[in-house]
């Protein structure tokens, strides 16, 4: 079993590949040395991985059990896009079919891939911003203040469903709350059908995914925010920061880089999976597919219609969209404070 | 700290007239402060508005619920809809301890086992270095991002080639891999000093006993942090795709059939939501410190 952090004599290594290096004639093409260090790299991490098979055994029940949930489900869906599936026969190799037809045809899926971009560029960045905002804002609160505070602000996102509430306040009638102080108001006629009217579909169901918005990565800036060094604060108002919006830029931000990148991994997944708050709200199909997302069209073709092929292609065009947008959030994150 | 010095900066506090926020920060405006705590004050009001009415309705006797116009206060809590829900469930076919008895179960072998596996990973990831950890990490940070949904085909697939569906495996089994918990579990204890584990090396300890009697004492709030996740989910897991024989279904997913009963069934509708949500919230509550504790260390790095 190897040693905590171990360095497999790294000094001599070096020395041997001088050695070698000396040794080569000239004639050695630059092909043969990279050959010939990555037979010497490989022998090394050989000589590491039977040095730290410990290490193995410890990480091989979770690593197992995480290829066969997580990582070949992947894999399998990436397999089943390009085939036709629909459980009771064997998948039928057609190319990219699958792809084309979703693209070029299927105009509910586009629907789909409009609302969906709509959703997570709307309440993604909004919800992001807000946790932020909102555990910047508490962290100077008083102990239990803050305490009070974080279990107010995260308790939406952990309350189940308890979003079918907003059905009662957004009711299609006059009894419903908004309605009803809408037309008391005298801003409306007649009640709107928020949940039934493609206009107004979407943006309550953005309001109902911001309630529930500050959730985990809420909860890591809370903690990182605690754990900034405060002397890195008496040191910027030495140096001349004079307000709390300058101190937020020049100090906190780049303190907290690692949990911001946390947290977007986490808005990632909350937005690009929204389809419970809509099915359940909107209805599942909702009217004129106004309210339908990707995730609740993969359910539609996967545990409605079982033409699991087809809802593997849409699943993986699921995984593209969100792998991208992390690369683009964390390029844009290496900016801040900068 | 010594009690020479907490002393001392009672005495400097005191000076304060018990101020709102402890420690004045120099570049701050009163006329700011007044109004960033005004507007706090207004969101959190909000936030808690939803939850706050749905308390209520559920503490409303029937005739409430429908009276128009609707208030948001209860004017004569009972708990009449909650005795409701029990009678209902009593009545049902299986019986409402049996449902009890699936999620307690669920929930505790999930979240044990998952504890269990994934501290074990963790340690070796957050304390060796050996070829394949960091790969390995990676791909587990990449697939914190993908949602329940996008896997649940090809789930279902070698869920059913294993012979699970049906069963309480289909729902304990993969919850022990859940790649949150080992992220944060790993985040946490590389936070613990390498010399700890080195000195236990020294007076002879195996791989083994270090994990078990150096480690995982340590590193106590991850693990609650661990169980309440794991709880939270499992909790509201309602297994619907691959659990269909009544007797073992969820207690959430029996609730949520209350719950589509009609207009008859409003008020008891009303006691299910609070129900349903009233286990993740107080768990959290009750470790929020430690919760906080082990997110302090969730940040990711490039």
């Amino acid at each position: 079993m190897a040693d905590p952090k171990i360095k497999i004599n790294i000094e001599e290594d070096k020395k041997g590949k001088k050695a070698r290096g000396a040794m080569a004639s000239p004639g050695d093409t630059y092909f043969q040395k990279y050959i010939t260090l990555r037979k010497h790299n490989l022998s090394t991490a050989w000589k590491k991985m039977k040095i730290s098979k410990g290490c193995y055994l410890f990480l091989a029940p979770y690593a197992i059990l995480f290829t066969v949930f997580f990582v070949f489900p992947v894999v399998a869906s990436i397999f089943f896009s390009f085939t036709y599936y629909n459980v009771l026969e064997p998948p039928r190799f057609i190319g990219l079919n699958n792809y084309i037809s979703l693209l070029l045809e299927d105009d509910i899926f586009l629907i789909g891939v409009k609302n969906t971009l709509i959703i997570a560029l709307i309440t993604g960045p909004l919800g992001y911003i807000m946790s932020f905002l909102f555990a910047w804002l508490i962290n100077e609160l008083p102990r239990w203040v803050r305490s009070v505070a974080v279990v107010v602000f995260y308790a939406p996102s952990i309350a189940g469903n308890c979003y079918v509430i907003f059905s009662v306040f957004f009711r299609g009638d006059a009894y419903g709350y908004v309605n009803a102080a809408l037309m008391n108001l005298g801003i409306i006629d007649n009640p709107i059908y928020w949940f039934t009217d493609p206009r107004y579909m979407l943006p309550i169901c953005m309001i109902v995914i911001l309630w529930m918005s500050l959730g985990t990565g809420f909860l890591s800036f809370v903690a990182g925010l605690q754990g900034v060094d405060s002397s890195q604060f008496e040191a910027g108002y030495m140096d001349g920061i004079k307000n709390r919006w300058q101190e937020l830029w020049y100090i906190t931000l780049p303190n907290m880089k690692p949990m911001l990148m946390f947290g977007a991994v986490m808005t990632i997944t909350t937005s690009f999976g929204v389809a419970d708050v809509t099915m359940q709200l909107c209805g599942f199909p909702s009217t004129d597919y106004a309210a339908r997302t990707i995730v609740a069209h993969l359910i539609d073709y996967g545990s409605q219609r079982f033409e699991m092929g087809y809802a593997c292609a849409i699943a993986t065009i699921l995984f593209l969209m969100m792998i991208l947008c992390n690369k683009a959030i964390q390029s844009l994150l290496r900016r801040v404070g900068t | 700290m010594s009690k020479k010095v907490k002393k001392m900066k009672e005495i400097k506090e005191q000076a304060y007239h018990k101020p709102l926020i402890k420690r004045r920060k120099p570049n701050r405006s009163i006329h700011g402060d007044i109004a960033l705590y005004i507007f706090l004050l207004i969101v959190a009001a909000i936030m808690v508005f939803p939850i706050v009415y749905a308390v209520n309705a559920a503490l409303k006797p029937l005739d409430e619920l429908f009276m128009f116009p609707p208030r948001i206060f209860a004017r004569r809590p009972t708990l009449n809809n909650f005795s409701d829900l029990f009678v209902t469930m009593g009545k049902s076919w299986v019986t409402f301890s049996r449902y009890l008895f699936n999620t307690v179960f669920i929930t505790v072998v999930g979240t044990a086992g998952h504890l269990m596996i994934a501290s074990m990973g963790a340690f070796v990831l957050a304390k060796y270095d050996f070829p394949g950890g960091q790969g390995f990490f990676k791909i587990v940070t990449v697939a914190m991002m993908f949602t329940g949904y996008v896997t649940q085909i090809p789930n279902y697939i070698i869920i059913n080639k294993l012979g699970w569906v049906d069963t309480y495996w289909a729902i304990v089994v993969p919850a022990f891999a859940s790649p949150i918990g080992l992220f944060l579990m790993k985040q946490f204890m590389e936070g613990l000093p390498t010399s700890l584990i080195e000195a236990a090396k020294i007076d002879g300890a195996n791989e083994w006993m270090v994990f078990s009697k150096i480690v995982m004492p340590n590193v106590k709030p991850a693990w609650m942090t661990l169980i309440i996740f794991s709880v939270q989910g499992l909790w509201n897991n309602r297994a619907s795709t691959f659990i269909y024989s009544e007797e073992r279904k969820m207690l959430v997913f029996a609730l949520s059939q209350v719950q589509a009963g009609g207009i008859a069934r409003t008020g008891q509708g009303a006691a299910v939501l609070i129900v349903v949500m009233i286990v993740p919230i107080l768990t959290f509550v009750f470790s929020e410190s430690q919760i906080l504790e082990t997110m302090a260390s969730s940040g990711l790095k490039d």
